[in-house]
Parts: structure tokens; sequence; C-alpha cells
């Protein structure tokens, strides 16, 4: 389930004196665990449903169409890898929040979420792709000269030679940008998604107890960050090469 | 665009110049190297043949790794034309014109053609049995067993044999280079090219190399076509050497007679420097 939140309702909430009492307010304790406890399920599941589900799907697209447009640069013959280079850096050079109110005002028949997932996706394999790019560079001339060679069709040599020495510098970096995803999904509001950011909002606006749920809204992005830190560090030693 | 008769080459091209008796392996008509403006070789003729080991000595710049790198299609031809057995490698002399080959005919001629080069540039990625058996299988499309039963037998014959499931970065220079060369053989080419494949090495291990290639010469009949400073190895294994300057050949004959009595002042001079007498 996704909650939306609409702008009105939100409005009404906050700007009804009824529901808040400054003075109370201001006299309630620093920190309140009973209102913690209560946030954080509704929190965690918004986490689970929204932020995770973009992040996992919007990396998944922006690492595997980052390699693709980094390939396609390469082999393309000059004018069709020049229009590819220009959509490339038209979309790295746009701000998400349009693309994401943009997308979501043009193909109506997308509901909101996917409009989130695939334009992170998308907007984030721009910037993957010249990760990637540097990667490609950085394989050694001898080595292609060697499968030339070895007269190792294109496939092959992409596939065995060039990809997997690319990829070994590139995993820290690629990491860094699913973290820094992760981390712009708040934006999602602007298409009315409700990530757990939105949601910790949603909850803390009647009465005005926000130190809570951004606490709890940080203490899980910490959590979620951390582990993925720790799975890119693994994986970029798993592609080292022997010593 | 070439006929599929052409393609499957049942019809080798006659070479232009066969003033030779025997078929060439390798020959070189009227071949022109330039990069931009500035020229490499030009004019260039010789030919090779079947089972013979020539060595090409001469200055640095004076095109002799340009030739292999031509031969391996590493460079672009500008001029002139490049006959494997008999079939234009690049271009081929069509009523004058100089037309490109197909890909799948440069492509056929390339696998007979093994290069060793002077870096290893063997594959960081992979094992060194992956890097033998990897063009032997998805290239010739050999039967994986038999490609490995051979990938073994080569790392014997250049004394690596417990070295199959190392990564090449375990190894030092002179073991790299020792995979580099079972990875050339592996694909039993008919020539085989080595571009200064000791200069990257450290002295004490260049000999160790140089004797597993003269034990190739020795056991094979692979024709060599070699770039080397090691003048010893080029006078043990060579039955040509070509000295070059300028991009031309300017003395060429058996070694005995190159490295004791050339007739050029130059090669004189240059044999003098390298040999440091």
């Amino acid at each position: 389930m996704i909650t939306t939140v609409s702008g009105t309702l939100l409005a009404e909430t906050i700007d009804d004196p009824t529901l808040v009492d400054e003075e109370e307010v201001r006299q309630s304790p620093f920190w309140d665990w009973e209102f913690a406890f209560e946030a954080f399920p509704e929190m965690f599941m918004a986490f689970l449903q929204v932020t995770l589900l973009v992040t996992v799907l919007g990396t998944i697209i922006a690492a595997v169409l980052g390699l693709v447009i980094a390939i396609l640069l390469r082999i393309l013959p000059k004018p069709l890898a020049w229009i590819v280079r220009w959509v490339a850096n038209f979309i790295r050079m746009t701000p998400l929040v349009v693309q994401l109110i943009f997308v979501f005002w043009t193909f109506l028949w997308m509901d909101a979420l996917t409009v989130g997932i695939i334009v992170f996706g998308v907007h984030y394999a721009t910037y993957m792709s010249e990760v990637y790019r540097a990667g490609i560079d950085s394989v050694p001339k001898g080595q292609w000269e060697a499968t030339t060679a070895l007269s190792m069709s294109a496939v092959r040599t992409w596939r065995k030679v060039v990809i997997p020495q690319a990829l070994r510098s590139t995993v820290p970096s690629l990491g860094n940008y699913a973290i820094s995803m992760f981390k712009d999904t708040p934006f999602l509001l602007v298409i009315s998604v409700a990530e757990m950011v939105t949601v910790a909002g949603e909850i803390g606006a009647p009465t005005f107890r926000y130190t809570e749920v951004f606490t709890i809204a940080g203490l899980i992005f910490l959590a979620a960050s951390y582990p993925t830190a720790v799975l890119v560090n693994r994986l970029e030693k798993r592609l080292a090469y022997a010593h | 665009m070439p006929t599929p008769t052409d393609a499957a080459g049942t019809q080798p091209a006659p070479a232009p110049s066969s003033s030779s008796p025997s078929n060439p392996v390798i020959e070189f008509v009227d071949v022109e190297k330039r990069f931009g403006d500035n020229i490499v070789l030009k004019d260039l003729n010789f030919q090779v043949a079947r089972g013979e080991r020539v060595t090409l000595i001469g200055p640095s710049g004076s095109g002799k790794t340009t030739i292999l790198r031509l031969v391996m299609t590493l460079e672009e031809l500008t001029g002139g034309y490049i006959y494997i057995d008999g079939q234009p490698l690049t271009h081929e002399n069509r009523d004058g014109k100089r037309v490109p080959v197909s890909k799948k005919q440069q492509k056929s001629l390339r696998t007979r053609i093994g290069m060793v080069f002077q870096q290893f540039n063997l594959f960081p990625n992979m094992t060194v049995l992956e890097n033998i058996i990897e063009a032997p299988v998805h290239v010739l499309g050999r039967p994986k067993k038999d490609a490995v039963a051979k990938a073994h037998s080569l790392l014997e014959q250049v004394g690596l044999p417990d070295k199959a499931n190392a990564h090449p970065t375990s190894l030092s220079g002179g073991q790299q280079q020792r995979v580099a060369i079972a990875r050339a053989l592996a694909m039993d080419p008919e020539i085989l090219l080595l571009d200064e494949v000791t200069s990257a090495l450290d002295p004490e291990v260049v000999d160790d190399v140089l004797n597993i290639l003269r034990e190739v010469a020795d056991t094979t009949n692979v024709t060599m076509l070699i770039v080397t400073h090691e003048m010893g190895f080029a006078r043990d294994v060579s039955h040509k050497v070509m000295m070059f300057d300028g991009g031309h050949v300017i003395e060429e004959g058996r070694p005995e007679k190159i490295f004791t009595n050339p007739d050029q002042e130059r090669t004189k001079k240059f044999l003098g420097a390298v040999l440091g007498d």
C-alpha cells in the first residue's frame, strides 16, 4: 500500500488551530518514546514499499542502462553516438525534480511509483554512463590489441575482457551513486508518492512533533546506507584481481 | 563488395609480383604506412617463405614494429597490399583499384597469425588457463576438453605446469611472457610475430624466454617474424635478417653474413652500437 499525500489534506491539518496548542507543544518533552514507537511501523512500511523499492529498481535500471549508453558511445558511428551523447547530457544536466514532474504529467497512464522508478533509473543512468566510460577508457590499449591478435569477436571482447576490467574500477563510484539515489528519494513528493520522509512529515504535522519522526527517518537511512557501503566494498574486493 | 566465392577464398587472388618461385606465406607489395603526415614505411616490398624465420633489426623508429602490427591488423594499412598465403589481408588489387577485403576474409586470415607482445597483454581478469583456452574454444570452436589438454601441455612446454589456475598478476614478468607464448601457440598459428618480447623483462629471465622460443623454432615449422634487440638470439634462430633504416630495408641476408660482414656502413654502425664494441 502506498500512502499518497493530498496537498489539501496536509494544508488543512497544519492550519487547523483546534488540533495544535502551541503552548502545549513548547512544554512537551523533547523526546517522546511512546510517539516514536507508534510512528515507526508506518514509516518503516513506507521505507520498504517506496524508498527501498525505488532505490533498488532504480539502481538496477541505472546500472544496466548506464553501461548500455557507455558501450553505444563507443561502438556507434559518429553521428548516432553524437545523438546518444546529446540526449544523455540533456538528462544529466536538467534537475531530477523537473524530470519527475514532466514525466508524471506527460505520461498520465503511468502510476506515480512507476514514473519514480523509471525517472530515477534513467537520470542516474546518465551519471553512471560517465563512470563506465572512464572505466572503459582505463582498459589498456594492449588488452584490445590482444583480443585482435586472438581474433576474438566484438561481443566476446566486451563481455570477457573489457567490461570485467572496466567494472573493477567503477564499482565504488556506482555504489556511491546508488546511495546518492537513495537519499534523493524524498523528491518523490513532487509526484505525490509518499516515501518515508513524507510520511514522517505527515505523522509529525498534527502535533508538531518532528524530532522523533525525522530522527527515525535518519536512522533508517543510515541503517540502509551502511550495509550498502559494506556490500559495495565487498564487491570491490571480489572484483579485484588475486594478488 | 566481394562475392561469396571471394569470401570463401576458393580462388586465392594471385599475388601481383609473383617473381618468387615458392609461395610466400607473407608478402608485402608496395606497402606504405603513414601516421598523418609522418611516413613510417614507403614502397616496402619483401616476402617471407613458409617456415622461414626473419628478424627485423634497425634503430628505433625505423618501422620494424609497425610491420608486425600491420601483419596483425593492429594498424591500418594506408597504401599497398599485404598477402597472407597469397590472399589479400586488408585490401585487394582489383583492376588497379584498391578495394578493402571482407571482414570475414580478414578474420579467417588473422586466425592463422599469432603475436607475442612486449608487454605480454595477458587478460588479468582471467586465470592462466582461461587466457590460453579463450580463443581456441571461442574463435576456432575447438572442444573445451581438447583445448584444456593442449593448454596443459603448452604450459608444460614453457615450464609452468603448475600455474594453470594462477592469475597473471601473481606471476613474474618472465612467467607472464611464457604464458603469453603458450597463449599464442594454442591457436596453432602458421605465423608467429614476436614484438620485442624480452624488452620488458629483467635481464636474468631473458634467457629463459629466449630458450623457449628457440625450442619452438627447432620443433615446429612456424613462420616467424621477429623484432628484437637480442642479437645472439637473432643469429641463432633466424634464416634471414633484414636491416631497416628510415622505413626501408637497407640490407638483408643470412645472419652469419649480416652480423659478421655487413655490406652497408649503416648496418655496421648499428650493430657496433647494439653489440657494444
